[in-house]
């Protein structure tokens, strides 16, 4: 009797597992269903809407990059910016542009991209109105100051530095100087809109409408984005497959297991500690490229003890106490390398990348060990490398760059990782200047120009530069180079600059970041641009 | 002269409402307790030596001869003492790390291993002890001590004190703790372990108010304690001398085993990214960033989270036999 | 019955409100949201002003309250930063969170009360004592440690799941992550209802039971059973509540996209709108999951009348 009781419990545990088990059982579609020629990708969540100059992080850059082409294109191996929808664009004197839209170009609705698709779509970009958080890309216009003052309502619609002069032609007048303005005109906030983008914001914004090679098949917010091949796209850059289904994943921890378990086809972000198994997991499906991101620690020059006259010694000795080939090695499985400048290589030799750091960039103890006393010491005994917890593999290698430091140092009391519960605060604690020591700054370029790694960041009260170094020397030498027409004398300018950067040791170069992507085996010809960003277009499925 | 008990507010108050924190701990044992409360709390019995018959007597008995208590006070017991005195069983200093052994296994003078950074894991799980144990004790003290107050007042005096108390604990009892915690901790920039643990206070405080209100009005109830009110007591010596020692009996048994669970909390807060922070050394923060490394190096996560588990387990016991001790019903 | 009903609905507002102002403080402690929105390149202060305006920042946290609660009651929940409404995050967060905490319940009904039974009804056997030890184990061992070592033995090493739910998150996908979620309450069910058991079963009303000659699994499943799953089933009932709102850590491992994936991504991007808006459902649904439990209390137990 009592048998039976048990027998009667486990039969009914066992059905309804089994009727659970069951039910589930059809389900088989996921990443790694091959129909159509469909490739599913990994993605998170974009945290604005998906306007172009509204989108400042990668995640909504992703889906741009796809439905979107502007004047330029950089090129997706080299980073060179080529022509797209430009006919020509025109300067003699490098602050008045005469720019010529190829014809023959639509929107994915048949909507034909003229002059007045570009001039529109920045001026709603620029005005204060909209809230464009990438306003300050348009801010050499002539008559942003109008549409987007510091203070105040805006007194103008639209910028006076653009005049649509005929069909295909516009022309953009700049407040200053600025010879590479035109290969600045690839990001992505340079876009051209359709007018249903105006007309009916509400529902562009829920199904984006854009001139590239795919079309959004469906959206659903905050989980998926279907996209499709365009057939009729008109550019020379035709998608290779027949769409990308973004999927949104909690943890790119989960992404890449879900990528190993075969339900996904490719992860454009694998964690550092995952770096181990790739060889073992992908084989050969695992690309580590170059990619135009820089990691650096800032220091806080507006605070007192962080700005003392000597400290450029304590500052190059802390550089030199970081061993950053161990950490590369060891944290990021070479998908770092050690920094010897403040750009990137993607710039190559002949845009501006060049070892400037020198010895100030490699492990000494000794002589780190001497500067640092030389130098006044760490102010207060104990410094605090401060970064954000929520996302990315900070807390490895800032804990590797405190070891490293106190090993050198003799002292392990000298630097502490200081965790930032999330990155929206740690941005809230940067920008309103609370830092009491070092905090982690990265640099993913705009576009690839040796300006770009240095006016925002180190430039005096630069957009960018969140530890508030000033250096009139350097401001003189940047503001020179911007005037240079001459391309190659221009890069050698921007290096004076560098060089007085090193001088001060202005931030510590820590190491360049390479873009690394895992695929499965349905899919060949994988990518990441010098942005790091997959490109899609390329990518076939077997 | 307070209002008869309604016996809807009893078992209302008294039940076990649900863990809140179910993302990573859970207040068992709000639930047992009530089995508790349900019994009057024995003959009376003010001071335990006085009476050989007293509850606290028979329960000592009782936990002296249990094997299960004497194994988990035991474990408690050692962990207490190498809190206290970490460098007795580790030699090392758990801020030594050495990038190039990076991952390694067990070797000689290592026997856990390195970790991700190369610092022993031994010494790392011999010190982290300290912050765990601390944690766990001061976090109970203030659950206890807000909780049982706030929760023994609204008991005893009842009426509109009650209300009014008993809809702020609701308030915060409703708000998950996982998530209390991520939101408020987040903020956080001291690197010890009083912001968490007043975190847990803040938000465990409900808990053991519940179970002492409810152990208040049974024991109020009690025949003795009307008689001390009919020869014209006062509430304060009534509250001390005859409701709080019959009264405290569950709160006890809850606060024990919620003390292993604010620990495996402060774990789960860790994983989040807004526990603990270096250079505190602590359980917590080894196993979440060991977590991430799970495939490639287990040790790393197997002896802080083994560490963890054998002590939130000796906790658990320890509670569940001092319940079985002071639960007559189960005799 | 009537007249407790109301008096408990009446309590219930001042908790209600008690606990929206208390998340809605909480979050405004946690920072400037907008230097998050901004991301790695502070907004200029120009746009930063703008973006506070039109999220009703720049007022003072108690009117920013009132005008939350205003808009609440007329359905409107806010929209998050990314130009979403709420309402429409709700709408697809909550019926995922819903099928993972039906699985957890089931899991807790099914695995709990069989093993509670069984070991109740064998105290001391060595089955009881092997229970015990394992549900103490499965207490011991945090939730995020058990959900990450499934997922890398059954869905990475041996293949048996998916080790990411997919974004329509069917139940079949469900069944490990909702195991995770319950194995804190299941083990607590499991010693909660071997507790209650051993108590009944020296009760008098199973000794006549027995007495009479009943058949033993009569006495069980009638009368056993039936006094014993009391203070079970509203545990139960109340753990409903809790288990919507504690899967941050479970939704996170297995990729869910429900209540507590949202509530975290609105922690860490700082979205009040967001965060204040699913808290104020999750109290609502424990709030009245409390008085249900409370009702069927009375409907279970025929000692209980509420007056």
């Amino acid at each position: 009797m009592r048998g039976a009781t048990h027998a009667k419990w486990a039969a009914l545990a066992t059905a309804v597992a089994l009727a659970a088990t069951a039910c589930g059982g059809g389900d088989s579609g996921g990443g790694g269903g091959g129909a159509d020629g469909i490739v599913s990708s990994s993605w998170g969540d974009p945290q604005n809407p998906l306007e172009p100059a509204n989108t400042n992080e990668v995640q909504g850059g992703k889906v741009l990059s796809m439905i979107f082409r502007g004047l330029k294109q950089y090129d997706p191996k080299t980073g060179e910016a080529k022509d797209m929808l430009a006919e020509k664009i025109e300067t003699t004197d490098s602050m008045n542009f005469t720019i010529t839209v190829k014809n023959g170009w639509t929107f994915s609705n048949g909507e034909k991209v003229t002059a007045k698709s570009f001039v529109d779509a920045w001026n709603y970009g620029a005005s204060l109105k909209n809230n464009q958080k990438n306003s300050y890309f348009f801010g050499y216009i002539e008559g942003y100051d109008k549409v987007h003052p510091d203070k105040g309502q805006p007194t103008a619609e639209t910028m006076s530095g653009l005049k649509v002069t005929g069909d295909q032609t516009f022309t953009v007048k700049l407040t200053q100087k600025f010879s590479t303005f035109p290969d600045t005109l690839g990001y992505a906030a340079f876009s051209p809109l359709p007018q249903s983008f105006y007309s009916d914001h509400a529902g562009w914004l829920s199904k984006p409408v854009g001139n590239g090679p795919y079309t959004i098949d469906s959206y659903s917010k905050g989980s998926q984005m279907a996209l499709k091949k365009w057939d009729a796209y008109p550019g020379p850059d035709k998608a290779q497959n027949g769409g990308i289904t973004l999927k949104v994943y909690t943890d790119n921890n989960t992404a890449y297991t879900d990528l190993t378990a075969g339900n996904l086809d490719l992860v454009d972000d694998i964690p550092a500690s995952q770096l181990k198994n790739v060889s073992a997991d992908l084989g050969d499906r695992y690309i580590n490229t170059p990619a135009g991101i820089i990691q650096t620690l800032s220091f806080p020059f507006y605070d007192p003890a962080w700005n003392k006259p000597g400290q450029e010694k304590l500052r190059t000795g802390l550089s030199m106490a970081i061993n950053r080939d161990q950490i590369t090695q060891t944290i990021f499985q070479k998908t770092r390398t050690p920094a010897q400048d403040w750009t990137s290589p993607v710039l190559g030799e002949a845009g501006g990348f060049k070892d400037i750091c020198g010895d100030a960039c490699k492990y000494n103890p000794t002589e780190a060990k001497k500067l640092v006393a030389e130098g006044g010491g760490i102010p207060g005994g104990t410094m605090t490398i401060s970064y954000n917890a929520d996302t990315g593999s900070h807390k490895e290698w800032v804990d590797a760059v405190c070891n490293s430091i106190n090993n050198a140092l003799g002292n392990n009391k000298a630097c502490v990782g200081n965790p930032i519960g999330t990155f929206a605060d740690f941005r809230s604690q940067v920008s309103t200047q609370k830092m009491k020591g070092p905090f982690r700054a990265g640099w993913q370029m705009d576009y690839p120009l040796i300006q770009n790694f240095l006016q925002p960041l180190y430039y005096t009260n630069a957009s960018s530069n969140d530890g508030k170094y000033s250096n009139p020397k350097f401001d003189k030498l940047v503001d020179q180079a911007n005037a240079e027409t001459d391309a190659p004398k221009a890069v050698g300018i921007f290096q004076q600059a560098e060089e007085v950067l090193k001088g001060d040791m202005g931030a510590i170069p820590l190491w360049y970041q390479n873009g690394s992507a895992g695929y499965s085996d349905r899919v060949e010809n994988v990518s990441l641009n010098p942005f790091s960003v997959p490109v899609y277009d390329q990518i076939k499925v077997k | 002269m307070p209002e008869p008990l309604e016996p809807l507010e009893s078992y209302d108050e008294g039940r076990a409402i649900a863990s809140t924190g179910a993302g990573g701990a859970s207040d068992l044992g709000t639930a047992e307790a009530e089995t508790l409360e349900k019994t009057p709390g024995g003959p009376e019995g003010t001071g335990a030596g006085k009476k050989p018959r007293s509850l606290w007597s028979d329960a000592w008995h009782d936990l002296r001869r249990n094997p299960v208590f004497i194994i988990s006070a035991l474990v408690i017991l050692f962990l207490v003492v190498i809190s206290i005195w970490p460098s007795l069983i580790a030699s090392g200093d758990p801020l030594d790390c050495d990038l190039a052994k990076a991952q390694e296994g067990s070797q000689p003078g290592h026997p856990f291993g390195f970790n991700g950074q190369g610092c022993d894991v031994y010494t790392r799980v011999v010190y982290g002890a300290r912050t765990s144990v601390t944690v766990g004790v001061c976090a109970t003290l203030g659950v206890a001590i807000l909780g049982g107050v706030l929760g023994g007042l609204a008991g005893f005096y009842g009426g509109t004190w009650d209300g009014i108390l008993s809809r702020i604990t609701d308030v915060f009892f409703a708000i998950p703790v996982v998530l209390g915690g991520l939101v408020l901790l987040s903020v956080v920039t001291s690197s010890t372990v009083w912001p968490v643990i007043g975190f847990m206070v803040l938000l465990g405080w409900p808990q053991i108010s519940r179970i002492a209100r409810g152990s208040v009005i049974t024991a109020k109830q009690n025949d003795y304690v009307q008689a001390a009110r009919a020869l014209g007591a006062s509430n304060s010596r009534m509250m001390l001398r005859h409701i709080t020692p019959n009264a405290v009996a569950p709160v006890i048994v809850v606060a024990t085993i919620a003390l292993g669970t604010y620990i495996a909390l402060e774990a789960t807060l860790s994983y989040l990214g807004v526990g603990l922070k270096p250079p505190t050394v602590s359980w917590g923060i080894d196993i979440s960033s060991a977590s991430q490394y799970i495939r490639n190096a287990p040790h790393m996560l197997l002896w802080p989270a083994g560490a963890l588990a054998v002590t939130v387990l000796a906790f658990i016991m320890l509670g569940d036999a001092v319940r079985d001790a002071l639960d007559p019903k189960l005799r | 019955m009537g007249r407790y009903v109301i008096r408990r609905l009446l309590q219930m507002i001042p908790v209600f409100f008690g606990a929206t102002l208390l998340i809605f403080l909480m979050v405004n402690v946690m920072g400037d949201p907008i230097a998050g929105l901004c991301g790695d390149r502070a907004c200029d202060p120009a746009t930063a002003a703008q973006l506070e305006k039109e999220f009703g920042l720049d007022k003072p946290v108690w009117q920013q309250y009132l005008t939350y609660m205003g808009n609440v009651f007329t359905g409107d929940f806010g929209t998050a930063f990314n130009g979403q409404p709420v309402t429409e995050l709700m709408a697809n967060a909550f019926p995922v969170t819903i099928r993972l905490t039906i699985v957890a319940i089931l899991f807790e009904i099914v695995i709990g009360i069989t093993l509670g039974v069984v070991t109740g009804l064998k105290r001391g056997h060595p089955v009881d004592t092997s229970v015990l030890l394992l549900t103490l184990v499965v207490l011991s061992v945090p939730t995020f440690v058990t959900g990450l070592l499934l997922q890398l033995l059954l869905g990475v090493e041996w293949g048996w799941i998916k080790p990411a739910v997919s974004p329509d998150a069917p139940f079949s996908e469900l069944i490990v992550p909702g195991l995770v979620l319950a194995s804190v309450s299941l083990a607590y069910v499991t010693r909660l209802t071997r507790t209650s058991i051993a108590e009944n079963k020296r009760a008098d009303y199973v000794r006549t039971a027995v007495a009479k000659g009943l058949p033993r699994r009569r006495v069980v499943t009638r009368h056993l059973l039936r006094n014993s799953l009391i203070p079970v089933v509203t545990f139960i009932g109340a753990d409903v509540g809790a288990l919507m709102g504690g899967a941050i850590v479970t939704e996170r491992i297995f990729n869910i996209h429900g209540v507590g994936f949202q509530l975290y991504q609105g922690i860490v991007r700082q979205n009040t709108q967001t965060v204040v808006g699913f808290v104020t459902i999750l109290v609502l649904v424990f709030l009245l999951a409390n008085l249900l439990v409370d009702l069927l209390y009375a409907v279970l137990d025929p000692r209980i009348r509420y007056a």
